[in-house]
């Protein structure tokens, strides 16, 4: 345990930054110089404190204990914190980069507005991966509800409204179950901190109470779109591009996604996990959950080979995906967690790829379905390219970093048909659902590539010029899909640079989340 | 104008008085305790900012002979509403609060027109209530042969089991139940505050409305106690359940308004519903109470900041009406922006003063749960919803203001302030909204709690 300052000051730049953004509406280099600024400041100052979780330090800080005794209103930085913090401030500069060139080629209104609720929306998740208790976490949590509705809005348009009052409609009621489920655990156990295995008096309750109590906490996490509630995710996708690949894909969903990991392992504890029934002896709370992810999984293949345009399709892999991450966690052995939080800035960096060449189409030709993209593989070869090594990474096929997720979770789901206990065709359900979902991610993103590449455009018969997006887009996803091959190349080749200390973080995250009870 | 400065004088002498000392010496009947200063500075608090607020709001929606009486009515009323939340002395208590209606009646009608019906309307209902509570009183003073609520507590207890003692219990709860507007003895308030002046909405659903509430409080726990609600089996749960439709309905039927002043008078009924379940659950937990007693300041914050905002539409643009708020947020922004933050904080966004609030009141429901059974799950459900409800209509305000595009009418409309006079009380509230609701999770506010929670008799909670 060490006490530093870092964990808030890495919030303060956000925090900072916003209303800064919108002192200097009417000069945008400067706005959007504060954006950027921010986001290395708070990149470089999350980066910071990888050295001391590598020694295996947590890093606490408390900002101010509550009127609930035992609640502290603090943050503290645990590896698995990190690896989300890490993923979403580093994105963060690249999406900034890469909004500059999307509103200004586009001329978007009400820019301010959008870069100021970017800023707060950043600092609800960052505030999310950092923060040490329940109770925090739900603060940050709702700050990021609210903050990203006018970015989903921010068309005006009747189906952006819409589309914004769908989104509170799933959220914010999903909110309100999350409060009652922390305040529910507050009452139980007299604590709302992430313990390492669990916090042990929740073992105690009732058995009934503690299946509502995960299922209202799964309610709270509508956030990671596991079916039946996802629908806000694909509407959500008429928000502009850049708001899809951060928040959408990244941010917002993985905060969904984080916390369903975090009360797996940090509340209930592997252990309690396995052992509380929801039907007599048949179902446990994480085949419950493993089930409902596995379902997520495979329909939500389904649904995107269905949609034609782009975003909307991307936006149901992404449902699809994260439910990856949850079976993962759901499987309750040391590899499926393994997976679940490799997965976490894995797809992360592959998704935003694919969103960010989405948005580079749609800025360059004016496409936004698949079905007209013929030949633009021709007219963007870069762009299209790095498309390529997402949808790659996507569906687990090498060079793109997919792969070895991918594997852990396939090794998790054969261990976990090794405890004895179980039925026989479970052993191997979940690997067959994650194969089997490995394959429809394949039947839908070949299409794309195969659209793009090789179909000639309808009526153009002369040689088209190459027309690249402009260099502000161009870069941010060339370094994504530069880096989700990296984080491969760096695994099998033991090249041990900066990527490296990701692996190193998922394995001390998954030494914490798997240790015993310590009483 | 001698008269608004001499009240800010006033205001802020008096602030300064409850700085000095917890007790001063205020003759024999006055006495200040935690509770009481608490509410004393909250009151005198509002009172200051609604009268910086009321100068234009007054000049533009009152004839201008009536302004000298505004104010001397205003200035009785914050006298009569000090003089309830200071007296220790229960028929003193009555004439006070006499003072104090009968000048919100006379500032509710000074607008004319429907608001003179509302007036008359609300004079009834007042007459009514307080006649109950006159009723309570000399019920107990006939059984206990004293006024002095220090006196009565300790007189009381040996006479719980009596019917006297009971009939004047409920008779008291009902009086200043129709005086708090608790549901469903609000019917007078959705007019009243509906149609009286901008100003004197303000005042009235902040100071006035808190004062008769803590009145109810302090009848309820200084001079009845806990003791009595325990003995008198089933009426905590009572409260409890009728609190909990108030919250609802009064959601619902705000969802049905499109008048924004009469969205927020219903929204109130509900509001005042959540105080009310805090202290039925207060009984069995020390945190109902902290809740009430939050919420109190609380509510008052933010309705103070909605209604004064609501005032500023009106003064501006006169827009009654939500469906011709469309743009509003381009037109006065700093305006929309208070109204915004203090809506946000009634749907109980954290890290608001609405936030706080629900989060004592759920814990104190669950605490209940060991004596209510499952009832007490239904409330936690209730406060829930209500929150979602308030979403409901709020939502619905500040997607017009930011959201909606307007067609354009008579283009060109310039961005357009609210003047400054008006300006800075509401932005004091709305910031108020975020930085109290921070105060209220700290230990900060610690000492003044406990020192509350003492004198009514309730064990200190954290």
């Amino acid at each position: 345990m060490v006490e530093l300052m870092t964990p808030l000051l890495a919030l303060l730049c956000p925090a900072v930054a916003a209303p800064l953004i919108l002192l200097f509406d009417k000069k945008p280099n400067i706005r959007e110089g504060w954006t950027i600024a921010a986001g290395i400041a708070m990149f470089a100052l999350v980066l910071s404190m990888v050295p001391v979780i590598l020694q295996g330090e947590v890093i606490t800080y408390t900002f101010f204990q509550t009127l609930f005794e035992g609640v502290a209103f603090g943050f503290k930085v645990d590896a698995f914190g990190l690896i989300f913090a890490l993923t979403s401030s580093s994105l963060w500069i690249l999406v900034s980069f890469y909004s500059v060139g999307y509103m200004r080629s586009l001329e978007e209104h009400a820019q301010t507005r959008y870069f100021f609720s970017f800023a707060v929306a950043i600092f609800g998740a960052i505030g999310i991966a950092l923060s040490a208790n329940l109770l925090t976490m739900f603060v940050f949590y709702e700050i990021l509800t609210v903050s990203t509705y006018p970015l989903v809005i921010h068309d005006q348009s009747r189906e952006a409204l819409s589309a914004g009052r769908k989104y509170f409609a799933y959220l914010l009621p999903s909110g309100v179950f999350f409060l009652f489920a922390v305040m529910m655990t507050y009452y139980l156990t007299g604590t709302t901190d992430f313990t390492n295995g669990g916090i042990p008096a929740l073992g105690s309750a009732p058995q009934l109470t503690l299946v509502v109590l995960f299922f209202c906490f799964l309610m709270g996490f509508l956030k990671a779109a596991w079916m039946p509630f996802h629908s806000w995710l694909p509407t959500a996708m008429v928000a502009p591009t850049p708001v899809s690949a951060l928040l959408h894909a990244v941010a917002v969903v993985k905060a969904g996604v984080f916390g369903i990991v975090r009360i797996v392992c940090y509340i209930y504890g592997v252990e309690l996990m396995s052992k509380v029934d929801v039907i007599n002896g048949y179902l446990t709370l994480g085949l419950a959950l493993a089930c409902i992810a596995g379902f997520t999984m495979i329909v939500a293949n389904l649904f995107a080979i269905a949609q034609d345009n782009l975003k909307r399709r991307l936006a149901y892999s992404t449902i699809s995906q994260l439910s990856y991450i949850i079976l993962g966690a759901a499987l309750l052995v040391p590899d499926g967690i393994r997976g679940a939080m490799m997965h976490i800035p894995f797809h992360g960096f592959m998704k935003i790829t694919l969103f960010l060449c989405a948005g580079a189409i749609t800025v360059v030709t004016g496409k936004k379905n698949i079905s007209e993209m013929a030949g633009v593989g021709k007219t963007m070869p870069r762009t299209m390219l790095a498309f390529t090594i997402g949808a790659f990474g996507m569906s687990g096929i090498p060079p793109a970093v997919g792969l070895i997720s991918k594997w852990f979770l396939c090794q998790g789901a054969l261990k976990m048909g090794e405890i004895p206990e179980l039925l026989e065709a479970r052993e191997i359900l979940f690997l067959f659902i994650i194969l089997a979902a490995s394959l429809l991610d394949v039947v839908y993103f070949f299409p794309i590539i195969h659209t793009a590449f090789f179909k000639e455009p309808e009526g153009a018969e002369q040689e088209v010029e190459v027309q690249e997006a402009p260099l502000f887009m161009l870069i941010p996803l060339t370094i994504t899909a530069v880096f989700s091959i990296i984080f491969l190349l760096d695994f099998i080749l033991r090249l041990n640079i900066l990527s490296m200390y990701i692996y190193k973080l998922v394995e001390i995250a998954v030494e914490n989340a798997t240790q015993p009870l310590v009483i | 104008m001698s008269i608004f400065i001499l009240h800010h004088v006033l205001t802020v002498g008096t602030i300064h008085y409850w700085l000095g000392g917890w007790r001063p010496p205020w003759g024999i009947e006055y006495v200040v305790d935690g509770l009481n200063a608490y509410v004393l500075v909250l009151i005198l608090f509002l009172s200051f900012v609604a009268v910086l607020y009321s100068k234009r709001s007054v000049e533009h929606e009152v004839e201008e002979r009536k302004h000298v009486a505004f104010y001397t009515v205003f200035q009785l009323l914050v006298a009569g509403c000090c003089g309830v939340v200071l007296t220790g002395d229960a028929f003193n208590m009555y004439v006070l609060s006499e003072i104090a209606s009968l000048t919100a009646y006379a500032l509710i009608a000074i607008a004319g027109g429907r608001a003179l019906r509302a007036s008359y309307n609300y004079l009834v209902m007042g007459s009514i209530g307080i006649c109950f509570y006159l009723l309570g009183i000399g019920f107990l003073y006939s059984v206990t042969g004293s006024l002095n609520m220090g006196d009565l507590r300790i007189l009381l207890p040996p006479l719980y089991g009596n019917k006297m003692v009971q009939t004047a219990f409920i008779f008291v709860l009902i009086g200043l139940g129709i005086k708090s507007a608790f549901f469903p003895l609000h019917i007078w308030q959705p007019n009243s505050y509906t149609y009286a002046p901008s100003a004197v909405s303000v005042i009235i659903s902040t100071v006035a409305a808190k004062t008769f509430i803590y009145a109810l409080i302090r009848i309820i726990f200084s001079v009845f106690t806990l003791d009595f609600i325990r003995s008198y089996v089933g009426v905590d749960i009572a409260i409890c359940w009728i609190a909990a439709i108030g919250i609802i309905v009064g959601s619902v039927l705000a969802i049905v308004q499109h008048n924004l002043k009469r969205m927020l008078a219903y929204s109130s009924v509900s509001q005042i519903g959540y105080i009310a379940l805090g202290i039925g659950l207060s009984p069995t937990s020390g945190w109902g109470l902290l809740g009430a007693l939050a919420h109190l300041a609380n509510h008052a914050i933010m309705k103070g900041c909605l209604f004064s905002a609501a005032g500023a539409f009106i003064y501006k643009y006169n827009l009654w009406d939500i469906r011709d708020f469309e743009g509003l947020g381009k037109k006065m922004p700093y305006v929309s922006a208070a109204f915004t933050l203090a809506a946000l904080s009634m749907i109980g966004v954290p890290p608001s003063t609405g936030f706080a609030t629900k989060l004592f009141l759920i814990y104190a429901a669950l605490q209940a749960t060991e004596i209510f059974s499952s009832a007490a799950y239904l409330f936690v459900g209730v406060l829930l919803l209500s929150s979602l409800l308030n979403l409901v209509y709020f939502w619905r305000v500040i997607e017009r203001m930011y959201f909606v595009k307007r067609e354009e009418r008579n283009g060109g409309e310039r961005e357009s302030e609210a003047p400054l006079s008006m300006l800075l009380p509401m932005l004091l509230l709305a910031s108020l909204c975020v930085v109290v609701g921070i105060l209220w999770l700290t230990p900060m506010p610690l000492p003044l709690i406990k020192d509350a929670l003492f004198e009514l008799g309730v064990e200190a909670v954290p």
